[in-house]
């Protein structure tokens, strides 16, 4: 992008923020009213067209809109606590969804009126999600769901979830998925917390019994569901994983407190090595983080901006479970119990040593295991050839399944 | 504040377009002039010492790129140095830069008078002049007293005593040597061929970084042979860069072993398939890319701090660097060859030299667990 478009670009921007602060304070106005009023001024999403919740410039000003509200003493945390439908929804919902929809749905997902939830995933279908078995059948103008699927982030709280279907089972897999918006509270939708490793629920498993869903929910084409769901996954890995956070702060923060705690005497001299290494990694890690942004914004993204989720993964795993070996019998105890709560938020990073270590475990799984993570690193960074498929060509219907 | 909850300082790490072109130019460069064959026929001819692609690198200002224009360099900073030393590490590339144009460039700018640094560093930037540093004692140590002692005899100093570990020591023109006086450390400017001294090669793990032992027998030095300024901080600053430009030459090593084993996995057909489909050799290179960008991440990080004379921030980002990537270079290249397989434990195939330059980078400067104390004492861990 040349220099004068950039600049041009800028001033947009800015005069958009300067209008949006002199009439709604940041500091002073209730955060639904402050969110709708940003939407309005085309700084939720910078890169929609105007009137959509954008200004159609370029996506890396949004961290600079965002930066500014939270210097003005406003909030950002809805992208967080809606966090399906503002960071993954809205943009399939750009790319594939009709005017209608967008007018519709977008200013309430961006002032949280609405939460959102992803139902992709399920029990027969983790990592090979084109393998996922919930039908639809057409009925009319009407489509009926049947089945379930698993890992719902938001789903107790959602007034809409974004839900792949099997719509065709005697066509090759990835050929007969169809993509729809489904309302949470219509009959036959059944929403359960799923009781996880940590004793808490932040995900949940839904059960759908002859749900209906009328045609004008669709999303893409009958079938063509696995390009729209694809559009959803490319935000998802964005969402989790690194960003170029402070020096010292996350899980090495951490490690280093129960060092001090408990090494902070005899200076273990063993211990103390390994806490450097994990410092170093981190440290590392943290600066291929500023690196990629960098290289983002300036428009010349490299392999460094796909590496951050494999490597923090592992190394969230590795430095979380550390810390529990330095605290020696207290790493024997939970605190607090495993008694059954719901959190606010999806990933808690303030939980302490004992819940992050056994949450640590999910950083592997979700949002594309570490196996699947390194294959796309293998084929699509490295441009080695992928394995041989046995389930590509022959109808969904004859793919075994376990 | 301490150390552990102060802010990062940061600099671009973006290139510039004139640093994009000083890549470009090092890489058609060492593409021609460093191919396999000719590092190969330099290490087990030359004593790994490639004078003619030396004098190319000289010619294009590459031996006095951080010496001021005034003493006849290029006046750039570490942060093209840098480059010019990933571009090196790529190929293996058997020249006295990190001996030379780092360690004994930066001491002398760093601990010599104005009028010693005016007679000196123009012969590094021309070419005549190549420096090796002598400041370990035989066995190495880095914590111990250099292994030459110097007594003050007339109007100047007598020397003594044995230096290991001495890189480029046998092919350099010129020593510093740091030595114990009876008023602390010193560092002194001698011509290699001077009356006294002996210089024996080491029969060294990576033969594309020759190293010497060197003995001083009652060798004569003037007294404007010492540098004038402090010793200390002379070899303390010669070092840092040191490590830092070693750290930005094994990032180039690793890149290119990622890339050569990468390609051979692409092209290597065995069970009908190319091995680079299968996940087990798949995985193992992803997991080498991981760590390569954040190895690139540490070594540039501290490049630029070294050019911005970020000095507090160089108590951390150098240590951190050198212990990362030697790490990080050490599992790249053990890994090349088992990828590769038999192939890889053939003299004919490069990767042995890669895996020697990772395990003999990796010790030198000290270990990457000798930098990890280093930085636990600044952090206070």
């Amino acid at each position: 992008m040349g220099n004068d478009a950039t600049t041009a670009e800028r001033e947009q921007v800015n005069a958009q923020i300067e209008a949006l602060f002199a009439s709604h304070p940041p500091a002073d106005t209730p955060e639904k009213e402050f969110w709708g009023a940003q939407f309005d001024h085309g700084l939720a999403w910078v890169q929609h067209p105007e009137g959509f919740g954008g200004l159609g410039v370029s996506p890396r000003w949004q961290a600079e809109v965002d930066l500014r509200i939270n210097e003005a003493g406003g909030s950002t945390r809805n992208r967080y606590m809606n966090v399906l439908g503002i960071g993954m929804g809205a943009g399939t919902i750009m790319a594939h969804g009709s005017e209608e929809h967008q007018q519709r749905f977008l200013r309430p997902m961006f002032t949280m009126e609405e939460i959102w939830c992803q139902l992709f995933s399920e029990p027969g279908a983790g990592s090979d999600l084109a393998a996922l078995a919930t039908t639809a059948k057409q009925e009319g103008d009407t489509w009926i769901v049947n089945g379930q699927k698993v890992w719902t982030t938001l789903g107790h709280l959602a007034k809409w979830g974004l839900l792949v279907t099997r719509t065709d089972p005697d066509v090759p897999k990835h050929a007969g998925l169809t993509y729809f918006i489904v309302d949470m509270e219509e009959r036959g939708v059944d929403v359960r917390p799923l009781y996880q490793i940590t004793g808490e629920a932040e995900f949940n498993e839904v059960y759908f019994t002859d749900t209906p869903i009328p045609d004008d929910m669709r999303l893409g084409e009958v079938g063509g569901g696995w390009s729209v769901a694809m559009t959803t996954l490319m935000n998802e890995r964005v969402a989790i994983g690194g960003n170029a956070a402070p020096r010292g702060t996350g899980a090495i923060a951490g490690a280093v407190e129960a060092w001090q705690k408990m090494h902070g005497e005899d200076g273990d001299a063993g211990l103390r090595d390994q806490l450097l290494s994990h410092w170093v990694e981190a440290e590392a890690m943290r600066l291929t983080a500023v690196r990629a942004k960098e290289a983002a914004q300036k428009g010349t993204p490299g392999p460094e901006g796909s590496t951050a989720k494999l490597q923090w993964a592992d190394l969230n795993k590795a430095i979380t479970s550390f810390t529990i070996d330095l605290l020696g019998p207290e790493g024997m105890t939970y605190p607090g119990g495993y008694e059954f709560t719901r959190p606010e938020q999806t990933a808690n990073r303030d939980a302490g040593p004992h819940k992050s270590f056994l949450r640590a475990r999910a950083n592997s799984i979700e949002g594309g295991t570490s196996e699947v993570m390194k294959n796309i690193l293998g084929e699509r960074v490295l441009g080695l050839p992928g394995e041989p498929r046995v389930d590509k060509n022959i109808p969904w219907r004859e793919v075994p399944r376990s | 504040m301490s150390a552990l909850t102060a802010p990062a300082p940061v600099q671009p790490f973006t290139l510039t377009d004139e640093q994009k072109a000083l890549t470009e130019m090092v890489r058609d460069l060492l593409g021609d002039a460093a191919s396999s064959e000719r590092v190969r026929e330099v290490m087990l001819e030359h004593g790994g010492f490639d004078q003619s692609l030396y004098d190319q690198l000289v010619q294009y200002g590459l031996a006095g790129l951080t010496i001021s224009e005034e003493h006849g360099g290029a006046g750039a900073s570490f942060t093209e140095l840098s480059i010019v030393f990933e571009e090196l590490g790529r190929h293996l590339a058997p020249v006295p830069m990190l001996s030379s144009s780092v360690l004994g460039t930066t001491a002398i700018q760093v601990g010599a008078t104005p009028e010693q640094q005016a007679a000196w560093l123009p012969g590094v930037a021309d070419g005549s002049t190549r420096l090796a540093l002598a400041h370990l004692d035989p066995a190495g140590r880095l914590d111990a007293d250099p292994g030459v002692r110097a007594m003050a005899s007339g109007d100047g100093f007598t020397l003594d005593g044995t230096a290991g570990y001495v890189i480029d020591g046998a092919s350099a023109t010129h020593l510093l040597v740091a030595a114990t006086t009876d008023d602390g450390l010193a560092i002194f400017y001698l011509d290699a061929e001077a009356a006294g001294i002996e210089r024996r090669a080491i029969d060294v793990l990576d033969l594309t970084r020759p190293m010497a032992t060197i003995t001083f027998s009652g060798v004569e030095v003037a007294a404007d042979a010492m540098f004038g300024g402090n010793a200390s901080a002379a070899l303390h600053a010669a070092l840092t860069a040191g490590v830092v430009m070693l750290a930005c030459e094994q990032v180039g090593g690793i890149q290119q072993i990622l890339s050569r084993t990468t390609v051979y996995a692409r092209e290597r057909v065995q069970f009908g398939r190319a091995i680079g489909s299968f996940q087990a050799v798949k995985h193992k290179l992803a997991e080498t890319l991981v760590a390569s960008e954040s190895a690139r991440s540490a070594a540039y990080h501290a490049a630029r701090m070294l050019a911005a004379h970020e000095i507090e921030e160089l108590r951390i980002a150098a240590p951190l660097a050198k212990s990362y990537c030697s790490d990080v270079y050490e599992k790249a290249s053990g890994d090349a060859i088992q990828l590769h397989g038999g192939i890889a434990f053939t003299w004919e195939h490069d990767v042995h030299l890669y895996f020697k330059r990772a395990k003999a980078s990796k010790l030198l400067f000290g270990s990457p667990k000798h930098h990890r104390a280093l930085l636990a004492d600044v952090l206070e861990l």
